[in-house]
């Protein structure tokens, strides 16, 4: 059996929160997942899931309070598996004194890359990643996008097997969030192992073989995206001619819009039956019934969402 | 040295170098030791003794006051601005990115330690149109202000790896003004009762003895320096500072750096 890229074994984290009587508030509950390598594995979860404090537990900048990872079989403190990493933080500021060559060299050096590669490499990598023509720029006026696009230049300058990116498509405008995109589909048909955190869903949709859903630090869901899709409730749209007929099904359906005597509902599964019958009753003219399939939004917010709590 | 701490060194120093506060301090010195001789013709006959004094003062306290405020924002300023996530998640150690800090913060200082030398060397030879065999305590002079650098550099860096900012910067100041009394500190040691005396002696002993690196007047004055102080010296400056990054290096490798 092949060795997966990435266990998580029960890694937990809390913070001493209070100043004179602390109390331990916990960031993240004993967390277990693999992923295989070759996969891009989306890890999910609304802002403050957990998500970033997993990634700093991975990346050892922050330690755990209990629990264990492995990266390629090897435990995850060992610097020596670092040269088989590459990590992109969440909205990255770099040395921003430096060219972007220099700071890849910098990073490269650290990665112990030789000066060879290093010269040969760098120019191709900035180049792959769109920024060919930016030469002795200083970083500090690189627009947002371009910084990103540094950001994976330096996470895989060292040619890593596993490359772990938080929100890399974050803050991003529409077309720098298309050529990120890009970028990760290049590292996914190179083999890479690719592990990133978001909460933005079609992205993940579009790239993830796999996905994790976490909440308040705790794991939620994960599996394949069409899995998770198909376990959101089946729901149908029906449209109908005559109004009238609303009244009596409106406590059986969600959604409702209507365009003149066109009426557009969606209901669960389950409730068609009931409510083609009540059409009938009330004489109105079916248009059409459609299956909507579930998305992974649908997923994701039935997992994420609390019940409402009403304050005193 | 490994590629790693050399890589990170080399950075140090060319934020260092590429930070524009930095070339105002070294102008400012510049001009400092420059209108030196204008003390001179103040106190006519004492141009030179006046000279040594303001210019290797100046060259003391701007490298302090560097020394402090870059290296107080050496680690704070990475985990605030982040760039540290991208150093830790790499092959780097702990260790090797506080010393390599250390280090390049340290470079930053003999460099601009020997420009100013320079800049002092030119200004004496216009004041007094000749150089004499006792200039050379000068370097000497020189030399241990930069035994100073290395001390108050790591001690900063102590600070800075459990302190904030300002508290690091307030510590190691004071630490430095302590030390340099420290010899005085020695004295009412000696002469102290009881517990007064316990730990007047133990301060005495924690706190850099700034004063034995301070030769300023005596090279000022043409008195020799006895070569067992350079070896004590270097000794002490050298075992201090690996004493105090040891310290940094125990705190920082547990930390979580949020």
């Amino acid at each position: 059996m092949q060795t997966p890229a990435l266990e998580i074994l029960g890694l937990a984290k809390s913070y001493a929160v209070g100043f004179l009587r602390k109390t331990l508030k916990p960031a993240l509950q004993p967390l277990h997942l693999a992923v295989e390598e070759g996969e891009t594995f989306g890890f999910l979860g609304p802002n403050g899931a957990g998500k970033t404090t997993t990634l700093k537990l991975l990346m050892g900048i922050v330690f755990p309070t209990s629990g264990a990872a492995r990266i390629l079989g090897h435990d995850f403190h060992d610097p020596d598996i670092k040269k088989q990493i590459g990590f992109l933080p969440e909205q990255p500021y770099f040395y921003d004194y430096l060219s972007a060559p220099e700071l890849l060299d910098y990073y490269a050096q650290l990665c112990g890359v030789s000066s060879d590669a290093r010269r040969k490499k760098i120019p191709e990598l900035l180049e792959r990643v769109g920024l060919g023509d930016v030469g002795k720029t200083q970083l500090r006026k690189f627009s947002k996008g371009m910084l990103q696009r540094v950001g994976i230049a330096q996470a895989i300058i060292h040619d890593p097997k596993i490359v772990f990116l938080d929100e890399p498509m974050s803050g991003l405008d529409p077309l720098g969030r298309r050529e990120i995109r890009e970028l990760l589909q290049e590292l996914k048909q190179q083999g890479k192992t690719v592990f990133f955190s978001t909460h933005i869903l079609s992205d993940a949709e579009a790239l993830c073989d796999r996905v994790a859903v976490i909440h308040k630090g705790e794991l939620r869901g994960i599996g394949v995206v069409e899995d998770l899709r198909s376990k959101t409730n089946a729901r149908t749209e029906v449209v109908w001619q005559g109004s009238g007929a609303l009244v009596s099904i409106a406590h059986l359906v969600t959604e409702t819009h209507a365009t003149g005597e066109i009426i557009r509902a969606v209901a669960s599964a389950q409730d068609l039956d009931m409510i083609l019958e009540k059409l009938r009753q009330q004489r109105a003219q079916l248009i059409s019934v459609t299956p909507v399939h579930g998305t992974l939004e649908d997923y994701f917010l039935t997992h994420t969402s609390e019940p409402e709590t009403v304050k005193a | 040295m490994s590629s790693r701490l050399a890589a990170i060194t080399f950075n140090t120093f060319r934020e260092a170098v590429r930070d524009r506060v930095l070339y105002n301090l070294i102008i400012f010195v510049l001009l400092l030791v420059a209108s030196a001789p204008l003390f001179g013709q103040i106190s006519i006959g004492l141009e030179k003794l006046i000279l040594v004094n303001v210019g290797l003062t100046s060259i003391s306290i701007f490298g302090i006051i560097i020394a402090i405020f870059i290296g107080i924002g050496l680690v704070s300023k990475e985990i605030e601005k982040k760039t540290l996530y991208t150093i830790l998640s790499r092959p780097v150690r702990r260790w090797e990115f506080i010393t390599g800090k250390y280090l390049g913060l340290v470079l930053t200082l003999v460099v601009n330690a020997v420009f100013m030398t320079i800049g002092f060397f030119v200004a004496l030879f216009i004041a007094t149109r000749t150089f004499t065999r006792d200039d050379a305590g000068l370097l000497l002079a020189i030399y241990f202000i930069i035994l100073q650098f290395f001390i108050v550099t790591a001690i900063t860096l102590l600070f800075s790896s459990f302190s904030s900012p300002i508290f690091s910067a307030v510590f190691a100041f004071a630490l430095f003004v302590i030390g340099t009394f420290a010899e005085d500190l020695r004295n009412f040691a000696a002469l102290a009762q009881g517990v007064t005396k316990w730990l007047a002696t133990g301060a005495a002993w924690l706190v850099p003895n700034f004063s034995a690196l301070n030769v300023i007047s005596q090279v000022a004055h043409g008195d020799p320096i006895r070569p067992q102080l350079v070896l004590f010296n270097t000794v002490y400056a050298l075992l201090y500072s690996v004493a105090a990054m040891a310290v940094a290096v125990l705190i920082f490798e547990r930390r979580n750096l949020k």
